[in-house]
Parts: C-alpha cells; sequence; structure tokens
C-alpha cells in the first residue's frame, strides 16, 4: 500500500524543497546527533571496559579463562572465568529449556485456544508480570521457591540420580543450586519469551489458517502447519531475548545461589556462579584491582549478550524483510 | 472439529464436514475423562501413600493426557487424539505457568501488608538494629526517586530525539547502524551498564563513584534504548498524510515535527517513557556498584551514598533475619505497588491518546 502511494506524494516536494532553513538544520542535526550519541555510548562501554579489563588480565598469574578461583586480591592475584562462565551458560540453558516450551504454550493458548473474552486480559497481566523488578523475584526464589524445591531436589535425586546430571552428592544440602537458578530464571524470562512470540504469532496471515480449516485440518494441525513455520524465525528471536535476559540476571541469581568456585556436572549441587553474581558478591569487598578483574568478567558477560542479543535481531530483521514481500 | 471451523469467522455454519462425518465424541467426554484422571490419580496417591499433593496432580494429568488419547483414538481417530493431546498440553502449560505467578504475587502482598504502615513509609532505617523489627524506606523512596528523576531527564530527549531521527530523517547506513545497536542495546545487561560506569570513573575522576548520580548514569543507559523503540513504534503510527498536508502548507520539516508529528503521538510516547521509567526503577545491580546503598536520608543525589528500594530489598534480604526479611517484603510491594501503577497509567494513557486512524 505505502510502497506505491509515496513515490507521487514524495516527488514534487522533493523539487520545491530545496530551500533548508536554519531551523532545520539545527533540528537535524540535533536528531542526528542523539543518535550518533547512542553509537558513542555503545562504543565506550566496550572501550572502558576492556581498558580496564586488559589491566586486570595482564596481571593476572592464573589463566583468565581456565582457572577457577576468583581471588585477585591474592599476592600474585589469581582469578579466572571458567566457573562463571559454565554457571551462567548451565542456568540459562536450564531455563530455556524449561521456559520456551510453556511460553510458546501460553502464547498459543492466548491467540487460539483461550475463549476470546480472555485472551486479551491473559496477555495484559503477562504483560505486567514483564515490569516486576527482578530483585522482587530474587525474594520470592530465596524465601518461597527455594524451600518448596527440596521435596523435587529429593525425587530427583532417588529416581533420576544415575544420570549423573541429578545427582546430589549431598541430599540435605538447600536446593540452592544451578538447577533452582535456572528454574527461577525461566520463571522470569516467561513473559517476555509469551510477549513477543504472540506478537508473531498474531501476524500470520488469517488467510493461511483458514485455507488450512477449510482442509479439513484439526485446530492442532493448523498450528503445526501454517502457525509455526510462519512464526519459527519471531519464536527463534523471541527466545533468543529471553536468553540474553538469562545471562545477565543479577539479583534473582546473586539471592538464590548459594556460590562457590566449584565446577560441577551435578546440577543439583549447591555450587558455581554466574557472571553477574560474582560481580555483586565480590564487589564488596574488593579493592580497585579487584574491581578491574571483575569489570574483566563484565566485558565477557557483555560480548556474550552482544552476540545473542545480536543474533535474535538479525533474525528479526531478516524476517522483516521476507514477510514484507509476503503480505 | 465443527467447533473450529465456527471460530474462524467468514465461514459459518458452513456444513460441508457433516457429510463427510465420522464417529465423534460427545461433548462432555473431556470433563469425564478429567474427572476419571482425577479419581484414579487420587486413589493411586493415597494407595501409594504418596505424602506430596503435587505428584498426586502429575498422575491425574498425566492420566488424562494419555486416556484422552486412547479414548479419542478409537472413537475418532488419530488426527483428532493428536488434537486434543495438543490442547491439553497447551492448557496445562498455561495453568503450570500461572502457579508460581501468581505464587509471587500473592506471598509479596500477604507478607508485604503486614509491615506495611505509615512508619514503615515515613522512617529511614537510621539507628535501627537489623534484628529488631520497624525502620522503614523512607530514605529508599527518596532515592529511587531522585535517580529515576534524573535518569529520565538525561535518556527522554536523547531517546526521543533519536527515535525522531529513525522515523524523520533516518536514511542510509547511520540509521542502519542506530537501530541495530539501539536493539543490541535493549540487552546490555544491567549490571555491566554499572560497570561501565564505574569505569568511566576510574578513568576520569580516578577514584569509585558512591552517588545517586552516577547510579542515575547507569540506569540512563538502560533507558534510552527502551525510549528509542516505544517512540519510534508511535512515530511510526502518525499517518503520513498529516506530515504531507503540513508541508504542502509551507511548513518547516522540524516545525511539522514539532507541532504536528510529536503532538499526534504524545500520548504514546508518554506511555513508553513511563514504562521505560518502570523498567529501570527496579534495577538493583548498578546501585549495588555505584550508590553503594545507605541507611540515611540522603537527598543530595550528587553526594554521598544513597539508598533505592530495589538494592534496599537486596541488603534486607542479606542481613538474613526475620525482622528484615519481613520488611524487604514490604519494600517489594511498595515497588511492586510503584511500577504497576505507573504500568496502568501509562497504558491508560496510550488508550485514552491513542491516535485515530
Amino acid at each position: 500500500m505505502t510502497t506505491i502511494e509515496t513515490p507521487p506524494a514524495a516527488a514534487p516536494p522533493r523539487k520545491a524543497a530545496t530551500v533548508t532553513r536554519p531551523g532545520d538544520r539545527v533540528f537535524a542535526n540535533l536528531s542526528r546527533g542523539s543518535g550518533i550519541l547512542l553509537l558513542v555510548v555503545m562504543a565506550a562501554i566496550a572501550v572502558f571496559l576492556t581498558v580496564r579489563a586488559v589491566h586486570a588480565i595482564s596481571k593476572d598469574h592464573g589463566n583468565f579463562l581456565t582457572t577457577f578461583e576468583w581471588t585477585p586480591s591474592l599476592n600474585p592475584p589469581v582469578f579466572g572465568i571458567a566457573v562463571l562462565a559454565y554457571g551462567t551458560v548451565i542456568s540459562s540453558i536450564i531455563a530455556m529449556i524449561i521456559a520456551v516450551p510453556i511460553a510458546l504454550g501460553i502464547a498459543l493458548f492466548i491467540t487460539h485456544y483461550a475463549p476470546r473474552r480472555l485472551g486479551g486480559p491473559i496477555a495484559y497481566v503477562i504483560d505486567l508480570l514483564a515490569a516486576v523488578p527482578s530483585i522482587v523475584y530474587g525474594l520470592w526464589g530465596a524465601l518461597f521457591l527455594v524451600p518448596h524445591l527440596r521435596g523435587l531436589n529429593l525425587w530427583l535425586d532417588d529416581y533420576l540420580s544415575w544420570t549423573l546430571i541429578f545427582h546430589k552428592s549431598d541430599p540435605n544440602s538447600a536446593p540452592r543450586s544451578l538447577f533452582t537458578v535456572g528454574i527461577l530464571l525461566a520463571i522470569m524470562i516467561l513473559p517476555i519469551i509469551t510477549n513477543v512470540s504472540r506478537e508473531v504469532i498474531n501476524q500470520v496471515p488469517k488467510m493461511h489458517q483458514e485455507a488450512a480449516l477449510a482442509l479439513g485440518a484439526t485446530r492442532w494441525e493448523v498450528i503445526r502447519l501454517s502457525v509455526l513455520p510462519f512464526a519459527r524465525s519471531g519464536i527463534i528471536s523471541a527466545s533468543m531475548l529471553g536468553l540474553g535476559r538469562a545471562l545477565g540476571e543479577t539479583m534473582a541469581v546473586a539471592t538464590v545461589l548459594s556460590a562457590s568456585p566449584v565446577l560441577s556436572a551435578h546440577i543439583l549441587d549447591p555450587v558455581g556462579g554466574t557472571f553477574s553474581q560474582n560481580i555483586v558478591a565480590k564487589f564488596g569487598e574488593a579493592d580497585e584491582f579487584g574491581r578491574d578483574a571483575l569489570i574483566a568478567s563484565g566485558l565477557v558477560l557483555f560480548v556474550i549478550t552482544l552476540l545473542v542479543n545480536g543474533t535474535a535481531r538479525l533474525i528479526i530483521a531478516r524476517r522483516k524483510e521476507y514477510s514484507g514481500a509476503n503480505a | 472439529m465443527s467447533h473450529s471451523i465456527s471460530d474462524a469467522k467468514p465461514t459459518p455454519g458452513v456444513a460441508a464436514p457433516t457429510r463427510l462425518a465420522s464417529r465423534r465424541l460427545p461433548k462432555w467426554s473431556p470433563l469425564a475423562i478429567a474427572a476419571g484422571a482425577i479419581a484414579i490419580g487420587v486413589g493411586i496417591g493415597a494407595g501409594a501413600g504418596l505424602s506430596s499433593h503435587i505428584q498426586w496432580g502429575l498422575i491425574a494429568l498425566l492420566l488424562f493426557v494419555v486416556g484422552s488419547y486412547v479414548i479419542t483414538a478409537r472413537v475418532e481417530g488419530r488426527r483428532q487424539a493428536k488434537d486434543r493431546v495438543a490442547t491439553s498440553l497447551i492448557w496445562s502449560s498455561f495453568v503450570l505457568a500461572v502457579i508460581p505467578l501468581y505464587s509471587l504475587v500473592q506471598t509479596t502482598i500477604s507478607k508485604g501488608v503486614k509491615v506495611l504502615d505509615g512508619t514503615f513509609l515515613s522512617h529511614s532505617m537510621n539507628n535501627v538494629l537489623t534484628i529488631q523489627p520497624g525502620g522503614g524506606v523512607y530514605h529508599a523512596i527518596i532515592g529511587t526517586l531522585e535517580q529515576v528523576a534524573i535518569a529520565t531527564v538525561i535518556a527522554a530527549p536523547i531517546g526521543i530525539l533519536t527515535a525522531v531521527y529513525l522515523v524523520e530523517y533516518g536514511r542510509g547506513t547511520l540509521a542502519k547502524w542506530v537501530t541495530f545497536f539501539v536493539d543490541v542495546m535493549t540487552g546490555v545487561p544491567s549490571i555491566v551498564a554499572g560497570l561501565f560506569i564505574l569505569s568511566l570513573w576510574f578513568v576520569v575522576v580516578g577514584s569509585a563513584p558512591a552517588s545517586g548520580f552516577a547510579g542515575s548514569l547507569a540506569l540512563a543507559i538502560l533507558m534510552m534504548p527502551v525510549v528509542v523503540r516505544s517512540t519510534e513504534e508511535m512515530l511510526k503510527l502518525v499517518p503520513n498524510e498529516l506530515r504531507e498536508a503540513s508541508l504542502a502548507l509551507g511548513v518547516p520539516k522540524w516545525r511539522t515535527i514539532t507541532k504536528v508529528v510529536i503532538p499526534t503521538a504524545v500520548g504514546g510516547i508518554t506511555t513508553g517513557v513511563m514504562l521505560a521509567i518502570s523498567r529501570i526503577a527496579g534495577e538493583s545491580a548498578p546501585i549495588a556498584l555505584l550508590v553503594f546503598g545507605s541507611n540515611l536520608i540522603n537527598t543530595n543525589p550528587f553526594h554521598g551514598p544513597q539508598s533505592s528500594l530495589p538494592y534496599y530489598i537486596y541488603q534486607q534480604w542479606q542481613n538474613g533475619n526475620d525482622p528484615s526479611y519481613s520488611r524487604a517484603w514490604g519494600a517489594a510491594l511498595v515497588l511492586i505497588a510503584f511500577v504497576m501503577i505507573l504500568n496502568l497509567v501509562a497504558r491508560g494513557i496510550a488508550r485514552w491518546k491513542a491516535p485515530k486512524r
């Protein structure tokens, strides 16, 4: 529609509007300036973090990538991100495994299954839940979720400890583990994944779905054959946005996890750590060099989230072009 | 089947499938299967002496899914059976998600209400031992309001102008880069924003910051991309005819933008800014690194440590005793109320001022 209309509308002014007024120039530059400022801020984040990080890493007597301990105050300082990177990735993977199917289920529930009068309010409430501050999730996780997960932990240990993943070294230890963190993160990223996927699913052309119905497809076949293929890339990028959140989440992890520099495949054991949890936990006692070391770990986190979010956005952008050609 | 067709509007009452109609289960069958599954689930649970009622529920759910698949597959065929399984899985995923989210809200309210009173809202933690009950969040509320206000003053104009650039001027490579990095910036973890301001302070000032202002800068970084995104969406909704009419009357482009485009979208822009505020009001990680928190009332955001509501919750949690936990729940309730009210008002404005198409 718009592409057809704009050329005739835009063409005449282009010939006449060769006059640029000073106000125009000022305003255009002002708005372009703010755009550039945003780019500068992003660049500055990378540069400043790198400067401090290089300073810290150059004095690290351990291997920054493979050392488990985080003891920059020792002489000589030894610190590394192995445990943190492992914990961050594992807890986020657990969160994704739990959250993505459920979020997709809720999105489909709202768009296709719920009675029409309920769909709107449910979507609205889930929107609101996305605004609940992470520290509140953290408080709830530490004081409510952790005691309530004890039973599930014991059950998993009893029946699934042969998988080694669900083996618990000390059955009586509190479930302040990466597994619990993963569950909490899943609950936290559920609203954002749901919201974005719901928007994508709403864009699926009605005609495709009605065509499938007309061929006698059941409701599930409509979803599998016409909704999911169309919305797939959008759902993937929604999940990656959620992943970005989970990777960077600080307070909810800091309150729930009982951290220690142990890298363990047993996700029910209360050990491990994540980048942001480590930063908040170690910041108080850190001297200036210790802070630089924490900044170095923050840089790694920054790069990881940058890659995840960048990929998600590129997928969305590609989809835009493709759906524009279709619509 | 006929049910799903009547869902799709254009072809109501088309009777075609009835000709092909195969045997169908009566409408009450899901309810009957559910009742049966629950009965057997309770039976197994009680019989095997399982203590957890959650396990009873899970057994019943499993029985329901399997039972409806088997029964439907025998009567209506495989495809219908799969459809029923998908339906029950989607319903149960919704129920599964509602439980924790409901519990979160319910716990916060029930525990928060106990400590929430006039004293709690009007007193700081000055001279209150952490193991005592009492004290309040007054200093934290002041800190949050000031830090968020400063962050908004910085981030809102920059964000809105950037959005104006992207919608009204943005052509070519620069606009593409800005769009991409605004998106990427939305995902910058709050702790990284805090670390950035920290290293900025080290490099520029030479010492660690401890003021509300430093926290505001980090919050502004988190806020800017959110404002850009929402403002951009709103400006795109403004009909092109309005711009063209104004330009055709010889009005300069910048006057068109400030007098026609932005006023048309002002409701949506306000909503976006308020939603962004509600997002940064709950950020505690940068505050922990930059503002340090304080038990005293400090109304000067440019000097000395301040507190803030989210960070106050974290501190009280760290104290690790029951009176502190109660205070944490109280503060959590205040924070949630603040964020929710902002959200509701913002959405109200959006509905009220929505641009008419």
